[in-house]
């Protein structure tokens, strides 16, 4: 990564989309590093007959990194994520795209500051993570 | 108001749980980097965790035993409430200073409110979780404030 120029910044300026497809080897490891047992993320029968949704459940803290990488990697090496919130609004299953993405709405230059309104799409186009964030630059 | 919520559950406002101490270890970040699919070398290598590597670290670590048939724990910090259907509310976050592997950390976990409202399709209760990340000598390393909805 390279440094980010406060002052080139526009308000409005779209930052990169990312698509991201989550596979049942993924949704394993990812489980297993934050110690998940919960058995909407791989336990295909379990997940449909007994908790009733439609597929393997993608987890909602997941997208909420995704999201986060949105900033991570649009930032530069000079930008320091202050702040982060999002919400998981609607499921999301094993088999979907999901685009995340997000967008400048403030910038204070006297403060170094940038806000971001930030997102994870379907494959309708419906946002399902919502999120905010903001960056300082010293 | 109110007329949901005890006044036992009220009483477990304010209430902070036991405080969990956590060591960082490079492998760790290293797998919750490739399992989320980061694209920067200081996180794939593991020099420091992603912003959201804490919500991994921190989660429940019991016996087996105590592992129901869905695979869940049962949180004991939650007091008795009427509904029980649990959905993720909002999640903010404030990040102070980044994580490395050797931190030791100390995490703690406060109910900070429950409050009751009515939503479309009947009464909803939000549950408020604050939780406070600090290294061992007291630094703030991030805040966290999570909301959980009961319907």
């Amino acid at each position: 990564m390279s440094d980010i120029n406060i002052s080139a910044l526009a308000v409005g300026e779209a930052l990169p989309e990312r698509s991201h497809t989550a596979t049942n080897v993924s949704l394993f490891l990812y489980n297993a590093i934050i110690w998940n047992p919960h058995r909407i993320h791989y336990d295909e029968t379990y997940t449909t007959q007994v908790e009733k949704h439609p597929g393997v459940v993608i987890d909602g803290p997941l997208q909420g990194d995704w999201l986060n990488q949105v900033v991570l990697n649009w930032m530069g090496d000079n930008g320091t994520l202050t702040s982060f919130n999002y919400s998981n609004r609607r499921a999301s299953y094993l088999g979907e795209t999901l685009t995340s993405g997000g967008a400048i709405t403030a910038i204070d230059k006297q403060a170094g500051t940038v806000d971001l309104e930030i997102f994870i799409k379907n494959e309708k186009g419906d946002v399902i993570t919502p999120g905010t964030a903001q960056v300082r630059y010293s | 108001m109110s007329e949901l919520i005890s006044a036992e559950a009220k009483s477990w406002i304010g209430r902070s749980g036991e405080p969990q101490r956590v060591e960082i270890n490079r492998t760790d970040i290293i797998k919750y980097s490739i399992a989320t699919e980061q694209r920067q070398a200081k996180y794939l290598q593991g020099d420091e965790a992603p912003p959201m590597f804490m919500f991994g670290a921190l989660r429940p670590l019991v016996p087996m035993s105590e592992l129901g048939p869905d695979g869940i724990s049962v949180d004991k910090f939650l007091p008795e409430l009427p509904l029980k259907r649990v959905m993720a509310g909002g999640t903010e976050m404030k990040f102070h200073r980044t994580i490395h592997p050797g931190d030791v950390l100390r995490a703690t976990r406060s109910l900070s409110d429950i409050i009751e409202k009515q939503g479309s399709t009947g009464p909803l209760i939000f549950v408020v979780y604050d939780l406070r990340v600090e290294t061992e000598a007291g630094e703030l390393v991030m805040e966290e404030r999570q909301t959980r909805i009961l319907r």
